[in-house]
Formats: structure tokens, C-alpha cells, sequence
């Protein structure tokens, strides 16, 4: 790793933490409150602060995860650097795909 | 108390294997004292590596039951489970014969990361005043007691896992030439070690501060690199 891998994954961190904490609340309060998935859906479709929450909290996860699993494959398999970032962009970007499509799922359907 | 030791010390280069020898134990015997024994009473080829044998020289470093200790400075009383030793060379480090690395990478990687003093006056000038009370000088003197014996690079996970990786003692030196208020070498050394295999790479497993026989926290001063290099590489004083 590298001061700015290190950087993107402090900063990441850090945006993450929030919205953790508030994704944790949420799920409670949904299962508290005993909401149906259609209720949910009622709030969040067509809801732009929802979107650019998740859209966020996405957006850190696909960053900070693939950064993450760089280390991991840098030190514990024999691939040399150069395959090893390809791997993790391609990581990034297959988390990124898969979020952005929950996110639209819930958002704009 | 067992009278005799049974003592297992690793024999050959690196495909070597532990042999066997018994040695009377002593009062206040050191691990080097029973490494010596083996190798003028029972087995004159075996290699081993020492100089002072007070803690001074870090040339006396071994793997002790599975812990990479200073031999002399380390009594077998202390270590010796049921009158048992283990005995190898350090790990991480290519093995010459025997108890004897090859300390070369060690040492290479202390030049990677600018270990040199880089002097800005001449023998010409007035001799510097250093203030020891500063902040700076006494994060240096902190770390300044290294011996280089390599306990905290035999520890280190993560030279293990990644060959790259500078490793505790030589981050550490950084970090101490860093807070000499007469070093001119900053950026460079800055440079050094924010890059792949840098001060980035450690994992604070702190193996490093809590083997290390000089008690130095090499983990602190890795730590106060990560944020230095951060802050440098903002103000885009340094590239990667």
C-alpha cells in the first residue's frame, strides 16, 4: 500500500462510519416497527436523500473494500502487483455495479 | 532444577534441520553462553554469529522457542520451558549456515528508506546546538537506541507476508532522522517510504515494540510516519 491507497482508505473509513451507524438504525427501526417491504419501498421510492445515502455508502464500500482485498492478495498470493490491480478494479467495480443496482431497485422502482 | 539442557539448534542452510545436544545448565547462563558451548565441546563446525556479548553490538540475534531474541542479553532460566531449547536463525532473513543469516536484505532496506544521515553543514561549520527538550529531538531520541539486530524484522508479519516491505528497524531510523533537526534529507526520505512496501504497508501488530530487546516502539514511530507522509503527500510535497 501506498500514501495514497492509505489516504482513500482512511477517507472511506471515515465516510463510512456515519452512515453505518445510521444503516444500523434504520434496519432496527424497519424491524421494530414491523415494516412490510412494501412499506419501506413507499418511503424510499423516488426519495433523493436515500439515494445519495446509499448511493454514498456504496460509492465508500466498492473503494475501501477493494483496497482492502489489494493488501490481502498482495500478501497472501504470488501474484505480482500489476494482476493484483487489475483484480481489485475489477472488484471495485463489480461491488459498485451491484450496489448502484440495489440502490435504483429501491429508489426508482 | 534439571542439571542438564536438552538443546535443539537448527544445522544447515536453509533446507537445514534441528539437531540435538545436551548441555549442563548453569547459574545466570545466557542462550549465547549454551550456543557457545555446543560449538567448543561438542561440535566445532557449527556457525554462529556474536561480537560483545553485552548487548551492544545486536550481532548475537537468534530464534529462542520460537521468539527471535538478543542471545547474550537472554537468560536460559527465563526461556527454557522444562529445560528445553529451540535454537535458529532468525526467520525472514536468508539463512548462511546454521544460526547465521545473511542480513544484506536487512540492511538494503535501511538504504531504501534513506537511513543515511544527510548532512546540511560541513566539518567547517560551528557544531549544532540541539535543544534535547524539543518535541523533535525527543521523538528521535526515542527510537535512537536501535542496535540493528533484526529481533523486530524476524517479527514482523508483515515482512513475511510482503517481501517489499521495509520493516520496523529501518522505518524507524527514517523516523528518527526525520525529527534531527540536522538532517537535510526529508523530502527524499519522505519519498522513501510513502511509496509501495513503505510505512503504509504495516498492520500495527506490534510483534515489532514488544520483542524489540532495546524496548523502542518502533509501532509508534510507523504510525507517526503514516500521518507525516499523509501530510506531505496533501501539500504535494511528495509524488507516488
Amino acid at each position: 500500500m501506498n500514501v495514497r491507497l492509505y489516504l482513500w482508505q482512511r477517507a472511506t473509513a471515515a465516510v463510512m462510519a456515519p452512515l453505518v451507524l445510521v444503516h444500523i438504525a434504520v434496519i432496527f427501526y424497519a424491524t421494530r416497527q414491523g415494516m412490510s417491504a412494501a412499506d419501506i419501498l413507499s418511503r424510499t421510492r423516488d426519495s433523493f436523500a436515500w439515494a445519495a445515502f446509499y448511493g454514498l455508502f456504496v460509492l465508500a464500500v466498492s473503494i475501501h473494500a477493494a483496497i482492502g482485498v489489494r493488501n490481502i492478495l498482495i500478501e497472501w498470493t504470488p501474484l505480482p502487483e500489476r494482476r493484483v490491480d487489475a483484480c481489485i478494479v475489477f472488484f471495485g467495480l463489480v461491488l459498485a455495479v451491484l450496489g448502484f443496482r440495489a440502490v435504483a431497485a429501491v429508489v426508482l422502482w | 532444577m534439571t542439571t542438564e539442557l536438552s538443546v535443539s539448534l537448527w544445522r544447515g542452510a536453509q533446507n537445514g534441520r534441528y539437531e540435538t545436544y545436551r548441555v549442563p545448565q548453569r547459574s545466570s547462563q545466557t542462550v549465547l553462553d549454551v550456543v557457545t558451548f555446543v560449538q567448543r565441546h561438542i561440535d566445532p563446525t557449527l556457525s554462529y554469529r556474536f561480537a560483545c556479548r553485552v548487548g551492544v553490538c545486536g550481532s548475537c540475534a537468534m530464534t529462542v522457542n520460537g521468539k527471535p531474541r538478543w542471545t547474550c542479553r537472554t537468560h536460559v532460566a527465563k526461556v527454557a520451558g522444562r529445560g528445553k531449547l529451540e535454537i535458529g536463525p532468525l526467520e525472514n532473513l536468508p539463512v548462511i549456515k546454521d544460526l547465521a543469516t545473511d542480513m544484506q536484505p536487512f540492511f538494503e532496506k535501511w538504504q531504501r528508506a534513506k537511513g543515511a544521515f544527510a548532512p546540511t553543514q560541513t566539518r567547517n561549520d560551528p557544531i549544532a546546538q540541539i535543544k534535547p527538550d524539543t518535541p523533535s529531538r525527543k521523538a528521535a531520541d526515542a527510537a535512537i537506541e536501535c542496535i540493528n539486530c533484526g529481533v523486530c524484522y524476524a517479527a514482523c508479519d508483515t515482512v513475511r507476508w510482503n517481501a517489499d516491505y521495509l520493516g520496523p528497524a529501518a522505518l524507524t531510523r527514517a523516523w528518527t532522522l526525520l525529527n534531527d533537526e540536522r538532517d537535510g534529507g526529508n523530502i527524499a526520505r519522505l519519498q522513501a517510504i510513502a511509496g509501495t512496501g513503505g510505512c503504509h504497508a504495516c498492520h500495527s501488530h506490534q510483534s515489532c515494540q514488544e520483542l524489540c530487546p532495546q524496548a523502542l516502539n518502533p509501532t509508534v514511530a510507523i504510525a507517526a510516519l503514516k500521518r507525516r507522509t499523509a501530510a506531505a503527500y496533501l501539500k504535494g510535497e511528495i509524488k507516488v
